[in-house]
């Protein structure tokens, strides 16, 4: 069983995002050692992007900062190698086409499969072009997840259908970051994709508190929390990790009673 | 069937799942009202009665005896109404937008030309209007931010990344993402996902169409040589559209060289970019070697972006277009030179066309025909070019 069938089995799975690189490669490290001790069940590591169109501000601003930092995608590999000697907690990448494009898909793709990366997400990568990175993907056993959103309408069951690892649901319009609520009904498109596919669905994009979370895991397998978590990050800096961990832990502990 | 809008290996359509629907009602409308009637009649009297099409094709005898080979005509798309062949695309998406039902306009502007034609149309057709603009264009291009807001329309100062116009069309496509059902993104230039870069590209065709047409009456016969400023690449597609079967006509986009493609301050993407995925589409773009977009620079604020539009670098890959870089200094070179010459004022974008044809006219016979597509007026650029030249006026 793959590792990241294993985070949603029996259970509503919480999935923390972390831009590697902000502050420093190091904080990143603890912070990913802090959420898997919280009850994190996958981890979504941001490979930082000049230009990430489908980010609000929050995540938007830990890109620069990573970057203005001296990240490289190949720091980000090390660092992947380092944290999968101690780890089983199914590791996804979440960065943008050209991240692995530039580098040669055969070779970033190939390179992932080897330090135990267990999937990608490109936000930028639709169903029509997801071709000439998944089979690859699929050549290396590396899920290429997909996205669905809230606009996908007769997309969706086609999207289900050829979707590998779990299906990413974008809870409401607009980029990544804080909303006051989620107004999308949900429930009819994640039968839609029951009805099409079986791996497991969780809901991400503006979840930013335990309330919203355990909604969000009730009505899916579970759910995603970027900006929340980026911002802790943005106010403690080096001494983010433990605070990471502890707001990791009521998020997680919503989800799991869920 | 999936791979869609492809020229070559470049285009799709790489945007988030969540504009995905919008991109295909924009195609399926797109491919309904470019064959209707009453579409085309609409879209004909506004160029016509609106924007004062068809624009003149001019013979420039001064600068053509100055320089002492080919002739030299200008294409005087600076001549349409907002001063800019901007004009052309945005009344055809303003009008498609339209027909979908949607009452609201948005758009990125790097030297205000797209925004002001934009900000133009919303004013015409009655439609809500917000432009997205780097901070650091809404300093150099001051005047068109007052003419946006004059024309009603909102300006956001996007103060991202380098504060450019790469980052105005990220945030227009953020924006797009948060609001959908009643907003048309005109997108500015043959760029972007598709159909963008196609229905951008059939919008600005009038310019070649009219110029092979004019041509033939005048000359009888095809130019050598037609020439337009790149950044990324409405005018020179348009330009060169109506042209591509005709092998023996010389297709030659100017890269905007900045302070020289041997510079990290430089926007020519062709003469320094590789392949790549970005704002929806795969072609050539400057960026480092893990593939973060570079921070391009040209004193042109219309030319100053990391990419080109997918078609041109199909045409460079089949090697139908050349394209070639000019710095700062040659365009501001010939911007003071056209003004001089020929009592035209360009903008400095189209200087850099101007300029290539500075260069290669003397090494042509004088019976060779050069066209140059002078894609806007140079009004808007009078301050910063003084403050280049290191006089400071006050705008």
């Amino acid at each position: 069983m793959s590792r990241i069938k294993k985070a949603f089995e029996n259970k509503k799975a919480f999935i923390p995002f972390i831009t590697c690189g902000d502050p420093d490669i190091e904080t990143t490290e603890s912070i990913v050692n802090e959420v898997i001790k919280a009850g994190a069940d996958l981890i979504e590591l941001g490979i930082p992007f000049s230009d990430p169109t489908a980010e609000g501000p929050v995540i938007q601003a830990a890109n620069v900062r990573a970057l203005k930092n001296g990240i490289t995608t190949d720091k980000i590999f090390e660092l992947t190698k380092r944290l999968r000697e101690d780890t089983e907690i199914p590791l996804v990448y979440m960065t943008y086409a050209n991240v692995v494009y530039s580098y040669g898909s055969e070779r970033f793709i190939g390179k992932c499969s080897e330090i135990g990366i267990d999937g990608i997400i490109l936000p930028d990568l639709p169903f029509e072009e997801k071709d000439e990175f998944s089979d690859i993907c699929k050549e290396k056993g590396v899920d290429l997840i997909s996205l669905i959103a809230p606009t996908s309408r007769q997309r969706t069951a086609m999207i289900a259908r050829e979707a590998e690892g779990f299906i990413y649901l974008v809870s409401s319009l607009g980029v990544t970051g804080q909303r006051d609520r989620i107004d999308t009904d949900l429930s009819p498109i994640i039968k839609t994709i029951k009805e099409n596919t079986d791996i497991p669905c969780a809901v991400g994009f503006g979840i930013s508190d335990p309330t919203q979370a355990a909604g969000m895991a009730a009505l899916s397998d579970g759910a995603i929390t970027g900006s929340a978590i980026i911002r802790i990050i943005e106010e403690y800096g080096r001494e983010a990790p433990a605070h990471v961990g502890a707001f990791v832990k009521s998020m997680a502990d919503a989800v799991h009673s869920a | 069937m999936r791979k869609k809008g492809r020229f070559g290996a470049h285009g799709g359509q790489y945007i988030p799942e969540t504009l995905m629907n919008a991109v295909i009602e924009l195609e399926k409308a797109y491919d309904h009202y470019k064959e209707d009637p009453d579409f085309n009649r609409e879209l004909n009297t506004l160029f016509n009665e609106y924007a004062g099409r068809p624009s003149r094709l001019y013979f420039a005898k001064k600068m053509t005896e100055d320089l002492g080979g080919a002739k030299i005509y200008l294409k005087r798309e600076d001549l349409n109404h907002t001063g800019s062949h901007k004009i052309n695309n945005v009344l055809g998406q303003a009008l498609l937008a339209k027909k979908m039902g949607k009452t609201r306009l948005i758009a990125e502007t790097g030297a205000g030309q797209h925004g002001v034609a934009t900000a133009t149309a919303a004013a015409l057709m009655g439609m809500e209007c917000v432009v997205f603009m780097g901070e650091e264009d809404t300093k150099r291009q001051a005047l068109n931010v007052y003419r946006m807001r004059l024309l009603g329309s909102e300006v956001i100062s996007v103060t991202t990344g380098t504060a450019t116009l790469k980052d105005a069309v990220s945030e227009a496509m953020r924006e797009w993402t948060r609001r959908i059902d009643d907003t048309h993104y005109c997108l500015g230039s043959v760029m972007g996902p598709h159909p963008f870069p196609t229905i951008v590209r059939d919008f600005q065709s009038v310019i070649s169409r009219e110029i092979k047409e004019e041509i033939m009456k005048r000359e009888g016969r095809l130019p050598d040589a037609v020439i337009a400023c790149v950044g990324g690449g409405s005018n020179a597609m348009g330009s060169f559209y109506h042209f591509i079967e005709d092998r023996d006509v010389k297709l030659i986009g100017c890269e905007a060289a900045g302070r020289g493609i041997d510079t990290f301050e430089t926007a020519a993407t062709i003469n320094t970019g590789r392949s790549g995925i970005f704002h929806g589409m795969k072609s050539y773009f400057c960026q480092d070697e893990f593939g973060q977009i570079a921070p391009v620079y040209s004193i042109s604020a219309g030319l100053d972006y990391p990419g080109i539009g997918p078609e041109h670098a199909f045409l460079h890959d089949t090697g139908r277009a050349e394209y070639v870089p000019v710095t700062d200094e040659e365009a501001v070179n010939a911007f003071e030179y056209l003004s001089r010459t020929e009592g035209i004022i360009p903008a400095i974008e189209s200087a850099h066309a101007v300029s290539h044809a500075i260069k290669i006219a003397p090494k042509m016979s004088r019976d060779s025909i050069i066209v140059i597509t002078i894609s806007g007026r140079g009004d808007k650029d009078c301050a910063a070019i003084a403050r280049y030249r290191g006089e400071n006026i006050e705008e």
